[in-house]
């Protein structure tokens, strides 16, 4: 398999300073993403997964090290540059669903849509997460799975290169954690959308093209499943 | 919350400011007015009458109830000082052998007394020295029973008759073209033929008087030797004069106050529960903890109460220094030797309680609110909000509006009662903007009509006495004078049930283009050919009608007692009278064709000329510039009043601004996650802060013209309770009040907004997803 790559991290370091103490959350990753697949990120709680993806999300800036996206260098960019290369290229899910409460589902990706340079209607980023029937449904009238699988619409609407999801099903009850990740499959079989799945949950990782293992802020392995499982088989 | 918090003390401050300094400034004023009185032994009864043997003032002593009596010598004089055209007029007081004894003291600034043996010394108001920079050893010519006599300043003094020095009949004190003179007595009672006589009486009463028996039996006593009624302090010109403006700033001193200390309390109460609202989480937090709520209750009161105490603090320095300030100024604009600040603890007391007061019922209410929660419940993520289509939306807007002005107009419409409550805070802001601006058009209007329409003379001459109507045609054949237009005075108490009022009844000739009438629409109305017309304010004081029957009891002459009918109301800004046809006012005096004195129109090119002319003129006792009295007023009280209405703005600024800040920051904690979402979605910092600050520019557009209708009536409340004798400010509201209270909010809004963008484009965009909601 021998494909386009998107990202290119090399040896990325993220140091909190928070007063006099130092938090090394990453400490050197040397990475590459390639374009279509779907990865899974692995670790315990602390071992600097959310900083990682973060970085490679535009939404947080490396201590050292460097960032390739498409020939851009992340780690040089500045806010405007970093907001342009959110709007456009990446799409975000995240444990909680940050929706936008006052707006529709059909709206809530509409403020995506309206943005982007070359967006896939609301209702057709609705349709591929199986939400076609509840298009003017605000928030609070739908359950924690929905609303998560209008995030995921969000997220893809603009057919971004790159889909980021921390801990997607985190906040989820097994059935509906498995239908959110159905989702993400079908996002990423259907548009294939590079996919980086976070989790602490050794099961998703079943799910992947590539299992990558962090602790203590380092890549301790990386590993290609030789057989993707499908989400719908999964169980925790 | 650091920000926020000085905003909150900075709104309380204002209004503690304006409390303490308005409440002190009245209560220093009253003092100092209280002890001057009683430094210089101010008199409590007057009278003067046209001459009575010294021999009277034994009997007057021997009446009950009287306790120290003082006669003296009164003279009316034009004055001539060089390099100075205008006709001066000024009153000439007989200064006692002792002056240190004695009632009505004077007050020595400068110079020295008079030698009682000499007649060619003289002491001058301090009013009008200043006016002229007049210093002992200057001199002046007074023209003194026909003769023009050089006399010596010798000294400078104030004296409580005269604080508020003014010419009786005129509407303005002018300091430049009246003054007050003091002479020995002797030298004065020669001049005016008075040796062992007096023709001005004052005394002061024992504690168990009977002030109206006292009167009665005085003017018994002077009925025979010209006595012009004797009268209490509260109708001593200066006194009057004095207390009417007390009042005044009394009531300026309540209603400006409870103004700003509601608006204040209000807005507290509405930025603490907000406040308290954002604060959901740790309350559950501490709840876990297991503190009660009662509890957590106290935590938020002490924190309110520490904002509130700084703000009462702050207020408190601020206040005391304006009343201060403002106390020196009127002081010197009444020309007190001295300040007596005083600041009543139950002032400072009651500004503290009412700021506490309001700040703790917002705070429990919504601390009881969001402590009633239960912890578990408070710590899960607050269910998403319930949203709708607005209105606006459903009548199918909806196209029109991108999703940022969907969430503007949804947030806006799903708490319409928050909303509001934004929308009448930012509103009670201008309208209190609008408080601080509006007695300066009130004041500009006021003149604008009295003297534009009704009182339209350039020059009104006086003569000494009540002279034939060919006087008329002397004056009409002055150099500059156009034509002229005769007037009777004739002083007079109206008495209508027990009410009754001492004022002047003025006769004028029907038709005349100088002195005209106007109706409550300030149209110009003909003077009825019989009756009495009166001013509104006066006949609303009298409790009269028109129709009713008054009872006119003149105080000079023969003192007759006459009925009247009352024929019209007028409508008059300034002063307080009654008019009459002048021949109706002559036959009513029983009295040929009497005239006191004219208004002139005159052409300003020949104005040294007329003056010369009317100065050498023995029967003129002397003349009113119309020009220089309208002058005078803006340079004196207009300023001083002026002044007062500055400091209320600036204090009304700094809450606009408060208030609007204050806005500001709860809306962006409380969509600081949402707005950081969006960023995390691709949006611009200028994207997201068109849906926070859109919001704020709504709420505050919206807010505008609300604060224009409550402005409005805080106006009208203000203007309703500025009747007084000496005039009653108009409710008039020029363009440029509602322009600069909308101006300040919107100046406000957009400082604030621009500190609300410093937060937005500094946002924690992974802080925020790491929480729930
Ligand atoms: N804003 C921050 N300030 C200080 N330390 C942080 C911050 N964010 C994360 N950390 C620390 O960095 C390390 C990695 O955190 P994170 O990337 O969130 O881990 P994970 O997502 O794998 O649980 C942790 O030790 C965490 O405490
Ligand atoms: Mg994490």
């Amino acid at each position: 398999m021998q494909q386009e790559i998107v990202f290119q991290a090399r040896g990325l370091t993220k140091v909190y300073s928070m007063g006099e103490v130092k938090v090394h959350a990453l400490k050197g990753i040397d990475l590459d993403l390639y374009a279509g697949e779907l990865v899974v990120l692995l670790g315990a709680s602390g071992s600097g997964k959310s900083t990682l993806l973060n970085i490679l999300g535009g939404l947080d800036t490396a201590t050292a090290g460097h960032v390739n996206y498409h020939g851009r260098d992340l780690t040089v960019a500045n806010d405007r540059e970093l907001t342009d290369y959110r709007r456009h290229h990446i799409g975000f899910v995240f444990q909680f669903y940050n929706l936008i409460p006052s707006l529709t589902a059909r709206e809530n990706v509409g403020v995506v849509t309206e943005i982007a340079r070359d967006p896939m209607k609301p209702e057709e980023a609705l349709a591929i997460v199986g939400l076609g029937e509840r298009l003017d449904h605000f928030p609070a009238q739908l359950s924690g799975g929905e609303q998560q699988r209008v995030a995921i619409a969000r997220a893809i609407a603009k057919r971004p290169a790159v889909l980021l999801c921390d801990e997607p099903t985190g906040a989820l009850d097994l059935a509906t954690g498995i239908i959110v990740l159905e989702a993400l499959e079908r996002v990423n079989r259907e548009l294939g959308t590079a996919t980086v799945l976070i989790t602490h949950n050794a099961e998703i990782a079943d799910m992947a093209d590539r299992v990558i293992y962090l602790r203590d802020g380092l890549i301790t392995e990386i590993r290609k499943n030789e057989e993707k499982r499908a989400a719908g088989s999964l169980k925790w | 919350m650091k920000g926020q918090a000085l905003a909150i003390s900075l709104v309380i401050a204002s209004g503690v400011a304006t409390f303490i300094m308005s409440r002190s400034t009245h209560d220093s004023l009253e003092r100092t007015q209280a002890a001057f009185y009683q430094e210089t032994r101010f008199a409590e009864l007057f009278a003067t009458l046209k001459r009575a043997p010294e021999s009277l003032r034994q009997r007057i002593q021997s009446l009950p109830g009287v306790d120290v009596v003082e006669t003296g010598t009164l003279a009316d004089v034009k004055v001539d000082i060089e390099g100075f055209a205008d006709p001066v007029r000024g009153i000439l007081v007989s200064l006692p052998e002792n002056p240190e004894d004695g009632l009505n003291r004077l007050y020595l600034r400068a110079g020295r007394f008079v030698d009682p043996r000499r007649d060619d010394e003289l002491i001058v108001s301090e009013a009008f020295a200043e006016a002229h920079t007049l210093r002992p050893g200057d001199g002046l010519y007074v023209v003194i029973n026909g003769r023009r006599k050089h006399l010596r300043i010798v000294g400078v003094a104030l004296s409580p008759e005269y604080i508020y020095q003014i010419a009786p009949g005129d509407i303005f004190p002018d300091y430049k073209r009246y003054g007050i003179f003091w002479m020995a007595r002797r030298a004065l009672s020669t001049a005016y033929d008075m040796e062992g006589a007096f023709n001005n009486l004052s005394l002061t009463l024992s504690a168990q008087a009977q002030e109206a028996e006292v009167i009665e039996r005085i003017d018994d006593l002077l009925e025979s030797y010209g006595g012009l009624g004797a009268y209490s302090r509260e109708n001593q010109l200066s006194h009057r004069y004095l207390s009417e403006e007390f009042r005044q700033l009394e009531r300026m001193a309540m209603i400006f106050p409870i103004i700003f200390l509601g608006v204040s309390a209000f807005l507290l109460n509405m930025v603490v529960s907000r406040m308290v609202g954002t604060q959901r989480e740790q309350i559950a937090i501490l709840k876990a903890f297991g503190y009660s709520t009662t509890d957590v209750g106290l935590h938020y009161i002490k924190l309110v109460i520490v904002i509130v105490i700084i703000g009462v603090g702050i207020g408190l320095i601020c206040g005391v220094w304006l009343g201060r300030g403002l106390g020196g100024l009127y002081m010197e604009f009444y020309r007190f030797p001295f300040l007596a600040f005083e600041l009543r603890p139950g002032t400072i007391v009651t500004a503290a309680l009412v700021s506490i007061a309001a700040a703790l019922l917002g705070t429990i209410f919504s601390v009881r609110r969001a402590a009633g929660i239960a912890p578990a419940e408070a710590m899960r993520p607050e269910a998403p909000a319930i949203y709708r289509e607005t209105f606006f939306e459903k009548m199918g807007l909806k196209r029109v509006l991108s999703q940022p002005s969907r969430m503007i107009a949804r947030h806006i419409e799903r708490r319409p009662m928050k909303s509001f409550l934004s929308i009448i805070g930012i509103a009670m802001a201008c309208a209190i903007m609008m408080v601080g601006s509006f007695q300066e058009d009130a004041i500009d209007y006021m003149v604008d009509i009295q003297f534009g329409r009704a009182q339209r003379e350039d020059l009104a001459v006086t003569f000494v006495e009540p002279t034939s109507r060919r006087a008329l045609y002397d004056l009409e054949n002055t150099p500059g004078v156009q034509y002229g237009e005769p007037f009777r005075v004739v002083p007079v108490k109206l008495r209508f049930g027990h009410r009754h009022y001492r004022t002047g009844i003025q006769g004028i000739e029907s038709g005349g283009d100088l002195q005209r009438l106007l109706n409550k629409d300030l149209n110009v109305i003909a003077l009825p050919a019989s009756g009495i017309v009166l001013t509104e304010y006066l006949g609303k004081r009298l409790g009269v009608q028109p129709g009713d029957t008054l009872t006119v009891e003149v105080l000079t002459g023969s003192r007759p007692h006459r009925e009247i009918q009352v024929a019209a109301f007028v409508s008059q800004y300034l002063g307080v009278s009654g008019y009459m046809e002048l021949s109706a006012l002559n036959r009513l005096m029983r009295e040929g064709n009497a005239i006191s004195g004219a208004y002139l129109a005159v052409d300003k090119a020949y104005r040294t000329q007329t003056f010369a002319a009317l100065k050498e003129m023995p029967r003129v006792a002397g003349t009113t510039i119309r020009e220089s009295a309208i002058k005078s007023f803006y340079e004196t009280m207009g300023e001083t009043l002026l002044i007062f209405t500055f400091i209320n703005t600036i204090l009304a600024s700094t809450i606009a601004f408060g208030v609007v800040y204050n806005s500001a920051r709860i809306m962006l904690s409380e969509r600081s996650r949402e707005l950081a979402s969006l960023r995390v979605l691709g949006l611009t910092r200028g994207e997201i802060s068109y849906i926070m600050l859109g919001e704020l520019g709504v709420l505050t557009l919206a807010a505008i013209p609300l604060g224009f209708l409550i402005g409005w009536r805080f106006c009208k409340v203000i203007s309703d309770n500025l009747q007084t004798d000496l005039y009653r400010v108009p409710l008039i509201l020029e363009s440029s009040t509602f322009g600069f209270a909308a101006t300040v909010v919107l100046i406000s809004t957009f400082v604030s907004g621009l500190i609300v963008r410093q937060h937005l484009d500094h946002l924690d965009l992974v802080a925020v997803l790491k929480t729930k909601e």
